[in-house]
């Protein structure tokens, strides 16, 4: 029908496969957010620190140039990933604070799920939609990039120190991508929850660099260590540090985070099930 | 062809139920689904999506059940909610063009249909401009293009004319007429303005407290030309009303002398004016009509 015969006519054409209608929100996401200048921005310099590890990996490879710097030769071994870990998991949760609200929010403060959910589209493919669009935006700053390092520093050593360390980077990539699915979740479910956009951003800081707050004020109060299992930042590095091989100097034991992370992801779920919904009982 | 049919459907929400024991074969072209607020029309049309679990009974649309095939159901169903269900942040074409493309459609037809139908329902010129900035009618034409963009066998219309001036509620109305018109779809009609579904509707069910009150065929109650005739009287009944109640049809009267009388079509209206002149009473008038939508509502929530 073309625009100027204004009379209703029916479409005939033919139809996509169900399974890649997920992708439909998440291509149309992309293309409100990549119009915003701040997350290009925000993106480039999230590139900052992996570039900075490669010129260090690259100059671990080279003692004698260290040397004639006035430089101690430096190993590329479970610190530095962590540290990397540290630099791009803070990064990526601003990230996740950042876009997610503005993927669901509007979904849900305009009451506009049912008109996802009147098609051939469940609960189930909306998530992975809106996980679609975080997930590849997070990888591009957290697991590629130790990934990239972890190739860089493979292919100007000896093969032995690939065959010894190759360890390090699937921890490494393990970590990031550990971290990743956690933050997505968070981001999705906390948007769910908090209508307002600013809000949910809040809220989403908050578990970040409140909790730490948090944390100190139990152990101060109660006089235990066990309080730092609301300190979201410590508990994921006990688990990158297991990970890596590294000893962060942290009291918590290893099952304890996990276990803390697995409530939390379940925590998230829970809420996702509850709030991603055509419509609303109000009691 | 059975558009919905409802075998004892009931939905419970906690421990109050909403709607029960919901049987009805709706069939016509256009159906209109009536009822006071809270009455359960659009908890009905929400089981009827597979929005809200059904706990005793079932449904089926256009033959599928609603609760197996719901996938199947909604890719030949097109629904405008009731309340503000737009992308504030995204322009016009580009919402319904994303509804288009969740409903099945190819990228490319999606973005053609969207232009297509935004300039259908009028909203052509405006159609690069985010919905948040749209007035309230605007959005119900928002509404109502995304959920024609795929060409659904069934359309779904809840409220269709809420908050709509005079204007825009004629262009809604006709843009539903035409849909209708085009033997391409069925409408179903969820609204409390009874002016809106007479004016659309062939068939009509109306709910009261979860239950179905009255179904009805307005079309056939149309054409089944029963005559209600109503009669103003002036002046000194002296038994004028017990000699119409004596001709045996159903006949009411109010304190003011004004006279309801049911008749068929073979009657002789020159008996009513003899009985008038044996008591020289002025007729002041006599009007033939057929039963309104308003009072068919009005009687079916009196039961």
């Amino acid at each position: 029908m073309a625009v100027y015969k204004l009379t209703y006519k029916s479409y005939e054409g033919e139809s996509t496969p169900a399974w890649s209608r997920f992708l439909v929100p998440a291509r149309f996401n992309y293309a409100k957010l990549t119009s915003i200048r701040f997350l290009m921005l925000f993106m480039t310099v999230s590139m900052f620190y992996p570039i900075y590890g490669a010129i260090y990996v690259y100059l671990s490879a080279n003692p004698s140039f260290l040397a004639t710097m006035g430089f101690m030769p430096f190993e590329i071994d479970g610190k530095f990933f962590f540290t990397f870990c540290q630099v791009q998991g803070t990064l990526s949760y601003l990230l996740v604070a950042f876009i997610s609200p503005s993927l669901v929010s509007w979904d849900i403060s305009n009451g506009a799920l049912q008109l996802y959910f009147c098609r051939p589209f469940s609960r189930l493919e909306y998530v992975l939609g809106k996980l679609a669009v975080i997930l590849p935006l997070l990888s591009i700053i957290t697991w590629i990039p130790a990934l990239i390092l972890f190739g860089i520093k493979s292919s100007i050593s000896e093969w032995s120190w690939t065959t010894e360390n190759w360890w390090l980077g699937r921890s490494a990539v393990l970590s990031m991508m550990l971290w990743c699915v956690l933050l997505s979740l968070i981001g999705l479910a906390i948007s769910s929850t908090v209508k307002r956009r600013v809000a949910a951003a809040a809220v989403i800081l908050c578990l970040y660099f409140g909790g730490a707050g948090l944390a100190g004020a139990i152990n101060l109060v109660m006089g235990i260590e066990s309080g730092a299992l609301f300190d979201l930042a410590k508990v994921v590095e006990t688990i990158w540090a297991d990970l890596l091989r590294f000893d962060s100097g942290s009291s918590m034991t290893v099952w304890s985070a996990w276990i803390t992370l697995a409530i939390l992801a379940a925590i998230c779920l829970w809420l996702l099930n509850r709030r991603i919904r055509s419509f609303e009982v109000i009691k | 062809m059975e558009i919905i049919e409802l075998s004892g459907l009931g939905v419970r929400f906690g421990k109050r139920e909403i709607l029960s024991d919901l049987r009805a074969t709706l069939s016509s072209r256009s159906i209109g689904l009536l009822g006071p607020n809270g009455a359960g029309k659009s908890t009905l049309i929400q089981a009827l999506l597979g929005f809200c679990p059904i706990s005793s009974g079932t449904a089926s649309i256009l033959g599928l059940d609603v609760m197996r095939d719901r996938n199947r159901i909604r890719s030949l169903i097109g629904y405008m909610p009731e309340n503000d269900a737009l992308i504030a942040n995204m322009t016009a074409v580009s919402m319904v063009r994303m509804m288009g493309e969740l409903s099945g459609m190819h990228a490319k037809a999606a973005l053609e249909r969207a232009h297509e139908v935004l300039f259908y329902v009028g909203l052509g010129e405006a159609r690069y401009r985010e919905l948040g900035t749209y007035s309230l009618g605007m959005r119900q034409l928002a509404k109502l293009a995304q959920a024609i963009v795929h060409g659904p066998k069934l359309l779904i219309l809840d409220e269709p004319t809420n908050g709509l001036d005079p204007p825009a509620r004629q262009r809604m109305i006709r843009l539903i007429h035409e849909m209708i018109d085009s033997q391409k779809m069925h409408v179903v009609i969820c609204s409390h303005l009874l002016a809106d579904v007479e004016e659309t509707c062939e068939e009509v069910l109306i709910l009261k407290n979860g239950r179905i009150v009255h179904h009805s065929n307005l079309a056939e109650e149309r054409l089944a030309n029963k005559r209600f005739v109503e009669i103003e009287t002036f002046g000194d009944l002296q038994g004028f009303d017990e000699q119409l109640t004596g001709l045996g049809y159903p006949c009411t009267v109010d304190v003011k002398g004004r006279f309801k009388l049911e008749l068929p079509a073979d009657f002789d209206m020159r008996r009513i004016y003899g009985f008038a002149a044996e008591r020289d009473l002025q007729l002041r008038r006599v009007s033939y009509r057929q039963d309104t939508l308003e009072e068919i509502f009005l009687k079916a929530m009196e039961t």
